[in-house]
């Protein structure tokens, strides 16, 4: 196939789902398999685009000229590649875990939510294949306009309120921030096309290289670096699948793969490393990963928790870019995957506690772990991964980043990611233990096997099988993003 | 055809289009109150603007490449004669009124059969045509005496279109008094402006006179009729101190009304401000005078700020629309006070842009009147779901105001920052993007109001009729369309910017 039609049709697909589930909105299990369906097509299609480019990057294929400079256009390499199969394959795992969900819980408007889903998977795939700042702005804002409904789906005060907080951060940073930094790009540069070294050496200098960068940083909302991160645990007022594809995956993945198109294809990692615009981000984002891990100590609601560890594991990804070197950037990459796999299991498991139980507190799922083994090994996976220890695939991208750090002699940042894993080990074993460990205190027969439904347990146990998978894949991964790294 | 073999200096029709852009509603005008029945006057006011817009759409398309017709009025050459002139600049806002026109009339046979009695409906049919033939004469004419008398007659018919919503809400008839006042003092102004500029040169000519002043800028005659002149036209542009008659002229007005008039009077006014500005006085004037620091600047920011503030504490959506479009006259002016091409451009594509913008705003608003009785916040709570396709259209015209990607406001917006950057002003770059974010939490006011809110009352309310839907979502569509199909938009506004920069110049070739 050819590839830029095969770029559309990856688009086109997730839009067609939208279409039919406003159509179908009245017959859930027509709309529920055509959804399936079209997620189902739009992963073969990206799997198609790999087997055809692999890890090149293919010429821009520009679908329409907006202003002179600035086009709407795509193109294929090896970092947009990744995220694009990483989300389309996600999709369906989560669209069956969604389905499993939403119809346990009889959740209302279901319609409504299948079709923005759908929506913002199609702007996840316009980010991904981008070719220019431009259009990477553009499905950037569409994917927060997409998902805001998801947010405020339950409708409640609570809801609208956490929805309201979301949407102002996302849009106040990027409309404040991102596009101001774009726009003066431009101004600067004249183009917006991600170039391999990036675009601005030699046309900026001094401390503007940094105040642009921190433009950036905190214009892109969506990677959650402190001080903007307050809006991802105003998100998780969402229902689970929600949280588990959009603030696992989609969403926040689309924030750090922006903060790392932004590092290699604008500034370029040379011009990062020369100019040293980028130490004070390096800290930040060292900050963020304690800070955030510190709170999520504090946290008694499992989603809250992972909330703050998400944004903690998004300033790995931040840190690997402000480092600015080639294993810096490697291991960011790499844990894009990594996380997205090892939280999209957690917060599934998450769900799956909430729908057999509806607990929401961790306190009070002490002894769950005999009553639903197979949620509370999956977690258990999920959270090792997290963690970093082998053999799952967490394991690898902290270690190229803690190799990044080094090699940028950065040595207080090994301290850091040591530390921080110290902390995840401190907020998220607990559960399991005293899932498995402890009984509740008011607990008086012996513990009956009552897990969730089938198709809400069945996903995380997918996804943590995969973490496991990806431990002896990352070499694979490596591989395929190495000309990301190579030098222009 | 035999004529073809005739050699003289016979025109053809497609010569004689910059007056019959004119003639056709002028005409049709009065036939309407002649033949008096009220069947035939939409259909006569539909055809007639539907004319215009294609002869709109002919002169813009012979202009876009930067070309210029002139037409002498009577074949009296000018300065004598009166001049008609179609260039880049005017044949846009020519295409902008003469379509708003023709989208509005058929969304305007529901609108105003619900909110006016069956008897001034003819006539209202005729006062929309004279109010279309007064902007489209302000637009297209090169004398300056010319856009005086245009401008009265479009101000009067205004003043009578707004009292016609006084059969809904009293109110109407202060807010049509207060315009009246208020509009007077600008023409005024305008014309007293305009009797200094004759005094120093003799000429009303607006090449003539760009050619006679050329050299007197020093001299206080012609300082006070600039004066008059930015005072008299900021008074109709509602810049920002002089705005008051805007928001209560708004939000009593028939929603048609207010449709057209949010979505062309302003944009005309605006216009006539760039054509003295750029045309008649030359960019170097207003840096030795220091007419930007002074006023522009200042003024422009304000609003932007000011006006949307106002606009976030509004209960009633006509009336924060009304504010929202005050903040938005604040872009423009920021757009010319930036004195480059680029910074023009910006104005000029805003100009067009939120003009479609507001009238699917407006539509909105006028469908949730007729359906739920008013356009207070309380009313229309929860209509999102029983009239989802008037709510989603509204939704996008609402981020198309926002400035969202994908928009036609987006694309001003990313043009005015831009501008802003060129010139090296940073900290009103971040002052323009601040208030679009002002303008985020105005809208999604409105989208919490429509989607997220209870409704208030029981009855059941329907989706609006299909004759206001086809506008509404025409212009829904445009307002993504020209955020990505820019060659029209973009086209005419460089080649107007190109022009106008040009000064005097631009006015000579």
């Amino acid at each position: 196939m050819d590839t830029s039609l095969a770029i559309l049709l990856s688009m086109l697909l997730p839009a067609t789902a939208v279409v039919a589930n406003l159509i179908f909105r009245n017959s859930p299990n027509l709309r529920d398999g055509l959804t399936l369906g079209a997620a189902i097509a739009t992963f073969l299609v990206v799997l198609n685009i790999l087997a055809t480019v692999g890890n090149t990057t293919t010429d821009t294929f520009v679908l329409l000229e907006v202003m002179p400079g600035l086009a709407l256009a795509f193109n294929v390499e090896p970092l947009g590649m990744m995220f694009a199969i990483l989300a389309s394959g996600l999709w369906i795992v989560t669209h069956v875990y969604g389905i499993g969900y939403m119809r346990g819980n009889n959740e209302d408007d279901q319609a409504r939510f299948f079709a923005c889903f759908s929506f913002a998977i199609f702007s996840v795939m316009g980010i991904a294949f981008a070719a220019n700042m431009f259009t990477l702005f553009l499905f950037y804002e569409i994917l927060t306009l997409s998902t805001y409904p998801l947010v405020a789906h339950k409708g409640t005060l609570a809801a609208v309120k956490g929805a309201r907080t979301y949407l102002s951060i996302l849009i106040g940073t990027s409309i404040g921030l991102q596009l101001v930094a774009v726009i003066w790009t431009f101004s600067i540069a004249g183009t917006l096309d991600f170039t391999r070294g990036g675009i601005l050496e030699g046309l900026i200098a001094g401390p503007p290289v940094a105040i642009l960068l921190a433009l950036y940083a905190f214009g892109i909302g969506k990677a959650a670096l402190m001080p903007f991160h307050r809006w991802l645990p105003a998100a998780m007022v969402a229902p689970t699948p929600v949280s588990a594809l959009l603030h696992a995956v989609a969403v926040v993945k689309a924030g750090v793969f922006t903060m790392l198109k932004v590092g290699i294809y604008i500034f370029g990692i040379d011009f990062l490393a020369a100019t040293g615009a980028s130490i004070w981000l390096m800290w930040l984002a060292a900050f963020s990963i304690i800070a955030s891990s510190v709170i999520a100590l504090t946290k008694d609601n499992l989603k809250a928790r992972l909330a703050y560890s998400t944004i903690s594991q998004l300033s790995y990804i931040t840190l690997g870019v402000a480092l600015a070197t080639s294993m810096g950037i490697l291991g960011g990459s790499l844990h894009v995957v990594m996380h997205a796999m090892g939280k999209i299991t957690l917060f599934m498991c998450a769900g799956s506690i909430y729908v057999a139980t509806h607990k929401t507190n961790i306190s009070q799922m002490t002894g769950l772990g005999r009553a639903m083994p197979i949620t509370f090994i999956a977690f258990l996976i999920g959270s090792l991964s997290i963690i970093g220890l082998p053999p799952l695939g967490g394991s690898w991208s902290k270690w190229l980043l803690i190799m990044g750090a080094a090699d940028a002699g950065q040595l207080a940042m090994i301290g850091v990611l040591l530390i921080s894993s110290l902390l995840n080990v401190g907020y998220l074993l607990p559960l399991v233990g005293k899932g498995f460990f402890l009984t509740a205190p008011n607990q008086t027969e012996p513990t009956k096997f009552a897990e969730s439904p089938a198709l809400v347990w069945a996903p995380p146990a997918f996804t943590a099988f995969g973490c496991i998978i990806l431990f002896f894949y990352a070499g694979h991964i490596q591989a395929f993003l190495m000309p990301i790294i190579a030098v222009p | 055809m035999a004529t073809q073999t005739v050699h003289h200096t016979a025109m053809t029709l497609s010569d004689h289009l910059p007056i019959l852009q004119i003639l056709i509603p002028f005409i049709a005008a009065p036939l309407i109150v002649f033949i008096g029945q009220r069947k035939l006057a939409w259909p006569i006011a539909f055809i007639a603007s539907a004319t215009s817009f294609v002869i709109a759409c002919l002169l813009l398309s012979k202009v876009i490449d930067g070309s210029v017709i002139s037409y002498q009025i009577g074949g009296w050459a000018p300065p004598l004669g009166i001049e008609y002139r179609v260039d880049a600049a005017n044949a846009f806002v020519l295409f902008l009124i003469t379509g708003i026109a023709t989208l509005v009339l058929p969304y305007a046979r529901q609108s105003v059969g619900s909110e006016m009695p069956h008897k001034t409906q003819t006539l209202f049919y005729a006062l929309f045509l004279l109010c279309m033939t007064g902007l489209l004469g302000v637009t297209i004419t090169a004398d300056a005496f010319n856009v005086f008398v245009f401008l009265e007659i479009s101000s009067l018919s205004t003043y009578v279109l707004i009292a016609q919503g006084s059969y809904r809400d009293r109110r109407a008839l202060t807010a049509a008094f207060n315009y009246l006042i208020m509009g007077t003092i600008g023409a005024t102004f305008f014309v007293i402006g305009l009797g200094f500029l004759y005094m120093a040169t003799g000429t009303l000519n607006m090449a003539d006179l760009a050619d006679k002043l050329t050299g007197q800028y020093e001299s206080r005659t012609v300082q006070a009729g600039f004066a008059f002149i930015l005072v008299g036209m900021g008074l109709k542009v509602a810049i920002f101190p002089l705005h008051f008659w805007l928001p209560n002229a708004y939000t009593y007005a028939p929603s048609a009304v207010t449709t057209f008039l949010a979505a062309t009077a302003t944009k005309v006014a605006i216009y006539v401000l760039l054509r003295f500005v750029f045309s008649v006085f030359q960019p170097a004037f207003l840096a030795e005078t220091s007419t930007l620091e002074i006023i522009f600047y200042p003024f422009a920011l304000l609003a932007m700020f000011a006006a949307s503030f106002t606009a976030i504490f509004q209960r009633d959506l006509k009336r924060m629309l009304a504010y929202s479009s005050i903040a938005q006259i604040g872009y423009m002016l920021l757009g010319i006070a930036l004195l480059s091409e680029t910074g023009l451009m910006a104005t000029i594509i805003h100009l067009f842009n939120h003009g479609i913008t507001k009238a699917a705003l407006f539509m909105g608003v006028g469908a949730y009147v007729l359906r739920s009785g008013s356009s207070f916040y309380v009313q229309i709570q929860g209509l999102g779901k029983t009239m989802p396709w008037t709510s989603a259209a509204v939704i996008i015209g609402g981020l198309s105001l926002i400035g969202v990607p994908g928009t036609a406001g987006f694309l001003s917006k990313w043009l005015l920052v831009q501008a802003a950057l060129e010139q090296g002003y940073w900290p009103i770059s971040i002052l323009i993007v601040a208030s679009s974010l002002l303008a985020v939490i105005y809208v999604w006011r409105l989208v919490e109001t429509l989607y997220l809110s209870t409704p208030s009352s029981e009855q059941t309310i329907q989706e609006a009729p299909l004759s206001m839907l086809l506008p509404l979502w025409a212009m829904a569509l445009a307002c993504i369309y020209f955020g990505f199909e820019t060659d029209i938009t973009l086209g005419a506004a460089k080649a107007a910017a190109q022009a106008l920069l040009a000064g005097s110049s631009g006015m000579m070739n």
